[in-house]
């Protein structure tokens, strides 16, 4: 008869149950074994009891049942019946993963993995098993004792100590309640009372007497006086004898407190109005670690609003231009007007766009547990470190980046970290080093996943692209030889290990960190270690450009690439039978994309020496593309144009101008990889 | 006027659902995350009615409901503590401080707007 749905709790339940598994993750992590700190027990104790709690509440029995096992285990710890051991920590680690997994299945109505589920559960129940000689069994009592059977008359005898009142209670309440039950006969008895002028308002000084009659257990009764019992004196004396079992039972005495006030035998109950609920469900809470209070919101609608300001932007940019055509002396308000709305919208942009951004410890709070699981099964020593986790970047950015940085994770431990043997035999702490950091460079986000382990073979990766049949120059520099890493299905673990040896390789992480925008370099020495650097766009919602022009047609190149734009002379440019053209830029051939020819617009220029040349670069290459004209630098709202329309080669995107027009932005990075295959192909 | 109550947990959904329950009945609720803050807008405002977790970070409910008492207005409100199952010790240990009464979790709604009756009508 719940006439509230609880489901729409749920999300704030799993939300925040999630968080409490994060802090249980982490404080896990802390925790010294051998001197466990009460406070960060406490804090691992809390979360699981909250979990239990609302997973009881929000009927997820299965979890609340398995986290109940956890919380026995933590409140053992607490009052100090259980010295905490690492085995308890490793334990209490994979309950975590068993519970978020449940979370999560509970949450999407996925499969769960019931077996591992199982497992740990019974190893907990078997590790609390082990200390249960200690435990005092508590509520035996309680449990054995049979339900009392219902009598038809009871006489009462209430007399409430003095100080009944400071608890809050109030024996009239108490007399009402037990009045409701059947029918009552109330009789006070004054004797307690003094004279007037000696009474204190605040004490109780009344005594009654009760006779009920009606079908009434002795628990029923009990339940009315559960909060008082300690502060008063109690007789319940049944007048009569046991009612034999009516034809249709009565109900049943229920467990909680709140059955004493629930409605007696049908037909004699009381109607309880029943709950309108017509309020939309509030997702408000406050943000346990920040001192303001914050909100939570879904991402959709911060999208919604991003593509907002997006459209906001565009119609600003629009009113400017057209502003520009206007007598400056004539419109002078409405020119003012007009500046003070680009500043506005600027602002507003900026301060839309940082309500996406999320630190970079969203990711980094993974690796303590990733490091130290994966550390335990390479029988290494790792300590690792992270540097500016507060840095902030996209959101949709930082989610698609967390897998990335765990292959090179693990890649550093796994391949970088020599075993423990080969570091003290090279003089080195036999404890390794990794370090994880993220700061802002301009308009950038740079990464680094270091190691101070063995460092790149340079001879080995050259012998294993040969043998892949790749072709390297001995002559090669260092750099260009660690990009071979990034070629699909290179390795060069003589094993391939379960760890990092998934099936996905250098190649992806390069992949997936290209689809982002960014891009990837390696520094590596023999014998101290290697860096691996990410440098990424902050968001990509939004990109400084450079506007050119070819024929009627505006495209936008992403500030980032620009290297320098040139006027070519004919003796620049030559013609390769395979390559098409190539203009010679300081003794360095690049290729050239014309791209009026490309995406067939009517040029205006033709000619080796006509137009202009950007010189782009991506991937450590460069390119250089044949335009009518530079049209000037300008922030562009990145619109998919997958989305809309389909792919298309050597465009990333597209964004509509301040004149309404459509224009395509060029995947510099796209046409690199375009222009060397149409070479390997020839 | 309607009754007003102060929801005090450190759980956001069960914060929500408190909350969202009682203004259904027609009571006028707030809510406070601990214990702390809970104190300080009991302070601020009156209630006739104070619900609280007992396991909470900062100021636990059992601290809360002795520095409730403490202050005069709150002297003989209703404080009932929300504890589980377990937690026979809690209630006593509650009582001790100054509770009302308590009420176990888990609980559904029906029995939360019960108990609010049965201490406020």
């Amino acid at each position: 008869m719940s006439s509230i749905d609880l489901s729409r709790f749920h999300q704030t339940f799993f939300d925040e149950s999630l968080e409490g598994l994060d802090t249980m993750e982490s404080a896990l992590l802390r925790l010294d074994v051998g001197s466990a700190d009460a406070e960060t027990i406490n804090t691992i104790f809390r979360a699981a009891h909250s979990i239990k709690g609302g997973a009881g509440t929000f009927g997820f029995s299965a979890v609340a049942a398995f986290t109940h096992h956890v919380e026995t285990l933590l409140d053992r710890v607490r009052s100090g019946q259980r010295q905490v051991s690492q085995s308890d920590v490793d334990l209490l680690l994979r309950s975590v993963d068993v519970m978020r997994c449940m979370l999560k299945a509970a949450s999407s109505g996925d499969e769960l993995d019931a077996a591992q589920a199982a497992a740990v559960q019974a190893e907990l129940e078997s590790s609390l098993d082990s200390d249960v000689a200690q435990a005092p069994k508590v509520q035996a009592a309680a449990a054995t004792a049979a339900p009392g059977k219902p009598r038809t008359a009871w006489s009462i005898h209430f007399v409430p100590k003095p100080e009944l009142f400071a608890s809050g209670n109030d024996p009239l309440r108490i007399l009402r309640e037990v009045s409701a039950m059947g029918a009552a006969e109330v009789s006070c008895d004054p004797a307690r009372l003094p004279p007037l002028r000696a009474a204190e308002p605040d004490l109780c000084y009344l005594a009654w007497t009760v006779k009920l009659e009606g079908e009434v257990t002795l628990e029923q009764i009990h339940e009315c006086f559960a909060w008082v019992e300690d502060d008063c004196t109690l007789e319940i004396v049944a007048l009569d004898a046991e009612v034999s079992p009516s034809p249709s039972p009565s109900p049943p005495p229920l467990p909680s407190p709140v059955a004493a006030s629930a409605p007696a035998p049908a037909g004699t109950a009381p109607k309880r109005p029943s709950l309108n609920v017509v309020e939309g469900g509030r997702s408000e809470t406050r943000d346990k670690a920040g001192e303001g209070g914050s909100i939570r919101v879904g991402t959709e609608k911060i999208d919604a609003l991003i593509n907002l300001v997006g459209e906001l932007v565009i119609t600003q940019a629009m009113l400017m231009q057209q502003a520009g055509q206007l007598d400056p002396v004539q419109n002078e308000r409405l020119l003012q007007g007009l500046s003070q709305l680009d500043r506005n919208t600027r602002m507003l942009q900026e301060a839309v766009m940082s309500t996406r951004m999320l630190p970079m410890d969203f990711v980094f709070s993974r690796f303590p547990r990733v490091v130290r699981d994966l550390a335990a099964k390479l029988g290494k020593q790792v300590r690792l470190s992270t540097v500016g986790e507060h840095t902030e970047l996209d959101k949709s950015v930082i989610e698609r980046i967390a897998d990335p940085l765990n292959h090179l994770v693990r890649n550093a431990l796994d391949h970088g970290l020599e075993s423990i043997e080969e570091r003290s035999r090279s003089g080195k702490d036999v404890c390794g080093s990794i370090r994880l950091s993220a700061a802002h460079q301009g308009g950038n986000i740079l990464i680094e996943v270091s190691d101070d382990g063995r460092g790149l073979d340079r001879e080995r990766i050259i012998a294993k692209a040969r043998e892949r049949g790749l072709q390297v120059l001995d002559s090669a520099t260092d750099a260009e030889v660690w990009q071979l890493i990034f070629a699909p299905g290179f390795s060069t673990a003589a094993t391939v290990t379960d760890v990092s040896g998934r099936g996905v390789g250098m190649d992806v992480v390069k992949k997936n960190i290209q689809a982002l925008g960014g891009q990837v370099d390696i520094a590596s020495q023999t014998g101290h270690g290697m860096t691996v650097s990410i440098r990424l766009p902050l968001t990509l919602a939004i990109l400084d450009g450079m506007s050119v022009r070819v024929g009627d047609q505006i495209f936008i190149v992403p500030l980032g690439a620009v290297v320098e734009s040139l006027q070519p002379r004919a003796d620049q440019v030559k013609s390769l039978a395979a390559q098409g053209h190539v203009i010679k830029v300081r003794n360095e051939y690049v290729p050239l994309a014309e791209l009026a020819q490309m995406f067939g617009i009517p040029g205006e220029s033709s000619g080796p020496s006509a137009g202009i040349l950007v010189l782009m670069e991506a991937e450590g290459r460069k390119i250089a593309a044949r335009v009518d004209e530079l049209v000037g630098q300008q922030q562009v709202v990145i619109k998919s144009l997958e989305t809309n329309y389909r792919r298309v080669r050597g465009i990333s995107g597209a964004t509509i101008l301040g004149d309404g027009r459509v224009a395509l932005i060029l995947d510099v990075a796209g046409l690199v990889r375009l222009f060397s295959t149409q070479a390997q192909a020839a | 006027m309607s009754l007003r109550i102060l929801a005090v947990d450190d759980s956001a959904s069960m914060r929500q659902m408190v909350g969202f329950t009682l203004k259904a009945a027609g009571y006028e609720v707030a809510e406070a995350e601990d214990g702390v803050a809970a104190l300080q807008l009991a302070r601020n405002e009156r209630f006739q009615l104070v619900l609280c977790d007992v396991n909470m970070p900062n100021m636990d409910g059992i601290t809360l409901v002795r520095e409730l008492r403490q202050l005069p207005e709150y002297k003989f409100t209703p404080l009932l503590v929300l504890t589980t199952e377990s937690g026979q010790d809690k209630k006593s240990e509650g009582k001790s401080a100054g509770a009302t009464g308590w009420l176990v979790k888990p609980f559904n709604p029906e029995q939360l707007i019960a108990t609010v009756q049965r201490v406020i009508s």
